[in-house]
């Protein structure tokens, strides 16, 4: 085993453990704290695949805007007593978990019997440049339709949040 | 044997499968939507694992993965307005609250 593969495993378990801290803790503020932790695992993730690009914009925008959203969400609506905040279900979790692993086993299985055709290319240099070139390129109405439907998020959110005009 | 995708899509099932259960067992609807965040966080593993094993020199995948991550963010931002829309309605984030057929 190699230095290199040992660093996957380490972001992989970090990642996990992380994930796993989200839906198990009982404290919501301290399941959203563990979901920053699981973005960044995510974004060490990127940057072993060599996608910079990518991984950069997992911290700038999951780890940085997103869990600073759910955090805010989180204070926004917390009323009660904050330890037993993120409850589960008391039976339902035992079928959840029963089912998520089945779930789970069933395309593991899947995917180590597949013979995947495999055409690993040279490693990826200049992944922004690409990048740039496809979006403003082929991929142009999809970058402005993204671009609308944030903004049409943004109006959304707002109208949503501010709630019923009083009469 | 040195990481290949396999060892990619492992690991995204497992978030995915992390995911599904916080989905159907959290009982706080802030949770459900970070488990969802989960969910959207392996589909964009499998993307650039892909893109790295499999499409060769293109950079599709990557591309994807950023589409994703735009929809996300809508997605996030409409859904905590909605849950805090309707706490304000319900006086609850507990979802077993939210158990009546008309507003």
């Amino acid at each position: 085993m190699q230095l290199s593969d040992l660093v996957f495993y380490a972001l992989a378990a970090f990642t996990i453990i992380a994930a796993l801290g989200v839906v198990a803790l009982p404290n919501i503020v301290h399941s959203a704290l563990c979901l920053v932790l699981t973005f960044i695992g995510v974004a060490g993730i990127y940057f072993y695949l060599g996608a910079d690009f990518i991984g950069l914009i997992q911290i700038l925008a999951y780890a940085g805007a997103i869990s600073v959203l759910m955090i805010f969400a989180v204070m926004l609506l917390l009323s009660r007593d904050v330890s037993e905040s993120n409850p589960s279900h008391k039976k339902g979790k035992y079928l959840a978990a029963l089912f998520s692993g089945l779930f789970a086993f069933l395309l593991a299985l899947s995917i180590y019997s597949t013979s995947w055709d495999l055409t690993e290319g040279a490693e990826i240099v200049d992944s922004i440049g690409k990048i740039a070139y496809m979006l403003m390129g082929d991929y142009v109405i999809a970058f402005e339709a993204a671009a609308i439907l944030l903004l049409a998020a943004v109006i959304g959110a707002v109208i949503l949040a501010r709630g019923e005009e009083k009469r | 044997m040195s990481i290949g995708i396999t060892h990619y899509l492992i690991l995204s099932t497992i978030l995915f499968s992390i995911g599904i259960y916080g989905v159907l067992a959290k009982r706080n609807a802030v949770a459900v939507l970070m488990s969802i965040e989960l969910i959207l966080n392996s589909v964009n593993i499998n993307f650039v694992a892909a893109n790295r094993f499999i499409a060769g020199d293109g950079i599709m995948g990557q591309l994807f993965s950023i589409f994703i991550i735009v929809v996300a963010a809508a997605e996030v931002a409409v859904g905590l307005a909605l849950v805090i829309a309707a706490v304000r309605q319900k006086k609850s984030v507990n979802l077993d609250d939210y158990n009546i057929l008309k507003w």
